[in-house]
């Protein structure tokens, strides 16, 4: 028996703008609405509305057998608010078919937990209330920031009441093992782990298109007998991917829509095969053993580790200095700059900084707003410093009213 | 291959980018074993060591090397004005050796251009070549001279164009021999992708007929300078040529507007030239002339003591087909800023890059650089390890490529 276990992220980050210092103390506003928009309108309708549209459909046509999960974070809800309600429509008719999963994270998709636990809870409590308001979903499953995962970050999960959590089935710590059964974290009695199977993911997330890649092209028999294959030495497997996959990282020339269109019908002609979200496959399966994850893992690059977003001096610095802040900005209460700070905390802005692969280009590129990683770091630390300046200039007039 | 090159001097005796990428071409493809017959000009009064010498210390393979000097008063980056000074200097000279004889040389720049072209034919006449190689305008009708004499190809290489050097107000005089040359040439070499659109946009050349080699950098043994540094202020730098193409006014603009925000920052300007005293004027008329340093224009050690002192390195250039001083910055341990419209910010990633107009811009970098050190030393550090990637042996392979396609199109003709 295999269960088949889509999960998609979607998360767009409120890109900063060209901040510069002559800003600093004239104007707050550090976001790149126009970009935003840009951005948001394109994959709109790229992706999110012909992907939820076909994703309904298939639901639709296989009648509570074919499910599916999200993670979407507050930055991209808040988003398609402003510039797509459409989008946010959409999600909620898929949330309506009961065939949806919608998982937790923080609400700004940051890299909260290895700063401030507090922040990290705070975040964690806003998107709950985000996935109420807006599809009635209260989640069991939880996923952090790009599936940056280790034991502690697993104990604590479990100590919120989660029953299940989402990590990378990276080499390094599977071994022998298979990504395709859950597993326990390290530390943890009860909560359950599911692994990414990444070769299977990246299948169709990365190499769909790549017409140097020995399978290409990949069509729905081909990869549905790979995952037949699982059967008897598996128990489950998990597709873990973005969803801009569809459209927009492998746009609809390369006939990704066709292949999800038809890959249902195929995977159930396998009578073992079935469609389950993540909090299912959790509840239906028995942890085989143990995980030991000591350092944190992630499922960016091929390092699956956090140098994408603190692996030099100036992503270190620039998060750093903006939790630095956290306490202080939080006691003025002003939901404006809470919200202004909290936005700056999304590991996009982090991952803009990156110079591990800016010589060659590409990776890192994607909507990057940013002719290069210094240009990014520039800007966020301006912001950074009027978020500063705000703060002086309340403590100054307080002093000032109390004299 | 044998090629014969029209170039210009070489280091140390030369007065810019130029001569820096003519030796280092020559070098790496006489270690190819291209033979290189290299055409200089050359001036009776320049004071110079045989540069022979120079070039056998620095490691020039010389069975692939010969050199071909021809008397005239021409250098590179002259202009008419410049011409004239020269030729007071060279009759100065004349009456101090006893030899006050009729000058044999052109009465201004332009007569002396094609006396030189002239003079080229002997060579061209005497030895063996397969291929003409010439750099920049003035050696433009020599190389065609040549051309015409051999019926060899040409492939010309354009480090500059007119529009660069006076900031789009062209001479029609020049710009007319720089379209003759680039149009009887058989083929193009340019700097850059920047200058390669110059040279579609502006004289109506084929994009097919202009290939990009980009100039490679190359560094002799670093002196053992050692410079101290006050640690309570920052250090700012230009420099280059203080003309309207480098950009000298954005300087200073910038610089009032980072002293608006800092007050323990020096700006340092190294070079001479027309606009000299413009900016200090502006200087003065800003209040920060206390803030911002002439330098005059500096040699050898001093230039890297220039460079270390500093805390960063802008180069503003209106238009730059490459520039090599980035590089020199950065092999010297500070960090740059530089202008979007430049060659060199085609190959150098890790550096931060400004449209030159965009003062605003430029000074919130400058001020971004100054108060993070987190930034000046990933700056340093990546950048550092581009350097390397910079070579000549790359542009030398890029030639002999265009050599061997310019040879080969001749032969299907």
């Amino acid at each position: 028996m295999v269960a088949i276990s889509f999960y998609f992220q979607v998360h767009q980050p409120v890109r900063l703008k060209h901040y510069s210092v002559f800003d600093i103390g004239h104007n707050h506003d550090y976001f790149f609405h126009q970009k935003n928009k840009e951005v948001i309108e394109k994959v709109a309708k790229k992706c999110y509305l012909p992907t939820n549209r076909l994703m309904l459909d298939l639901i639709n046509q296989f009648d509570g057998k074919f499910k599916i999960s999200y993670s979407i974070t507050g930055t991209a809800i808040e988003q398609f608010q402003h510039y797509a309600p459409e989008v946010l429509d959409s999600f909620k008719e898929l949330a309506k078919t009961g065939c949806v999963e919608f998982l937790s994270e923080t609400y700004y998709h940051s890299l909260s937990y290895l700063y401030s636990k507090k922040e990290f809870v705070e975040q964690v409590d806003l998107h709950k209330k985000m996935l109420w308001k807006h599809f009635r979903a209260k989640p069991t499953t939880f996923r952090n920031t790009e599936l940056v995962f280790n034991n502690e970050l697993g104990k604590f999960i479990e100590d919120l009441g989660y029953d299940a959590v989402l990590a990378e089935g990276a080499d390094h710590i599977l071994g022998w093992r298979s990504p395709n059964f859950v597993y326990r974290p390290r530390t943890c009695s009860r909560i359950k782990l599911l692994l990414k199977n990444y070769k299977l993911s990246d299948d169709i997330a990365f190499r769909f298109s790549n017409s140097s890649w020995a399978d290409y092209p990949l069509s729905v028999e081909k990869y549905a007998q790979w995952i037949n294959a699982i059967n008897g030495n598996g128990t489950n497997l998990n597709l873990f991917m973005d969803y801009e996959t569809f459209g927009e990282h492998q746009w609809s020339t390369t006939g990704i829509f066709n292949f999800m269109r038809h890959l249902p019908q195929e995977l159930l002609k396998h009578p073992d095969n079935s469609f389950k979200t993540p909090s299912e496959v959790a509840r239906e399966n028995e942890s085989v053993g143990e995980i030991d994850m000591h350092n944190f893992v992630s499922w960016a690059d091929l390092e699956r580790d956090l140098s994408a977003w603190l692996g030099n001096q100036m992503q270190q610095t620039a998060m750093r200095e903006l939790y630095v802040l956290e306490n202080e900005v939080k006691r003025t209460k002003d939901p404006v700059l809470i919200s202004d700070w909290r936005k700056l905390t999304t590991s996009d802005h982090f991952y803009y900084m990156c110079t591990k692969w800016f010589s060659d280009g590409d990776v890192h590129k994607y909507f990057n707003p940013y002719d290069s990683p210094y240009d990014c770091f520039i800007a966020f630390m301006n912001a950074l410093n009027d978020i500063k300046h705000r703060l002086d200039v309340r403590h100054r007039k307080i002093i000032r009213e109390v004299a | 291959m044998e090629i014969l090159m029209f170039g210009w001097e070489f280091p140390p005796f030369s007065s810019g980018g130029l001569g820096t990428a003519c030796y280092g071409l020559t070098k790496s493809l006489s270690s190819k074993n291209v033979k290189v017959h290299f055409v200089v000009p050359k001036a009776p009064m320049d004071a110079k060591a045989d540069f022979v010498d120079l070039i056998v210390a620095s490691g020039l393979k010389l069975e692939n090397f010969m050199l071909h000097k021809i008397n005239s008063l021409l250098v590179p980056y002259i202009d008419s004005g410049a011409y004239n000074n020269r030729m007071e200097q060279y009759k100065r000279f004349a009456r101090n050796s006893g030899n006050p004889e009729a000058s044999v040389y052109g009465p201004n720049l332009y007569a002396e251009v094609h006396r030189y072209a002239e003079a080229s034919n002997l060579i061209a006449r005497e030895i063996n070549f397969d291929i003409i190689h010439a750099h920049d305008w003035m050696t433009y009708p020599a190389a065609l001279n040549a051309k015409r004499v051999s019926g060899k190809p040409l492939v010309i290489h354009v480090h500059a164009t007119e529009f660069d050097r006076t900031g789009g107000h062209p001479n029609q005089y020049i710009y007319d021999i720089e379209r003759e040359g680039m149009h009887l040439a058989d083929n193009i070499i340019a700097v850059s992708n920047y200058t390669k659109n110059m040279i579609v946009r502006y004289y109506g050349i084929e994009p097919g007929k202009v290939t990009v080699v980009h100039n490679g950098v190359e560094f002799s043994d670093a002196h053992d300078v050692v410079v101290r540094k006050n640690p309570n202020e920052k250090i700012v730098l230009f420099l280059g040529r203080i003309t309207l193409q480098k950009g000298p006014d954005y300087f200073v603009y910038a610089a009032r507007k980072v002293l608006e925000k800092m007050k323990n920052v020096k700006f340092i300007v190294a070079g001479s030239g027309d606009m000299e005293p413009y900016m200090i004027e502006k200087a003065a008329e800003f209040g920060i002339a206390d803030k911002m340093l002439f330098a005059g224009f500096l040699r050898g050690k001093d230039i890297e003591r220039a460079y270390k002192m500093a805390d960063l390195y802008v180069m503003p250039s209106v238009s730059e087909p490459f520039g090599i001083t980035p590089l020199e910055s950065i092999r010297n341990g500070t960090p740059v800023i530089i202008s979007k419209t430049s060659g060199v910010s085609e190959v150098l990633q890790h550096a931060l890059k400004v449209d030159f107009w965009d003062v605003d811009q430029l000074a919130n970098k400058i001020i971004a650089v100054l108060q993070h050190d987190c930034l000046r030393h990933a700056l340093i550090e990546n950048s550092t390890q581009e350097i390397p990637k910079i070579n000549w042996d790359v542009a030398a392979d890029k030639c002999l490529d265009v050599y061997n396609r310019t040879i080969h199109m001749r032969i299907v003709v």
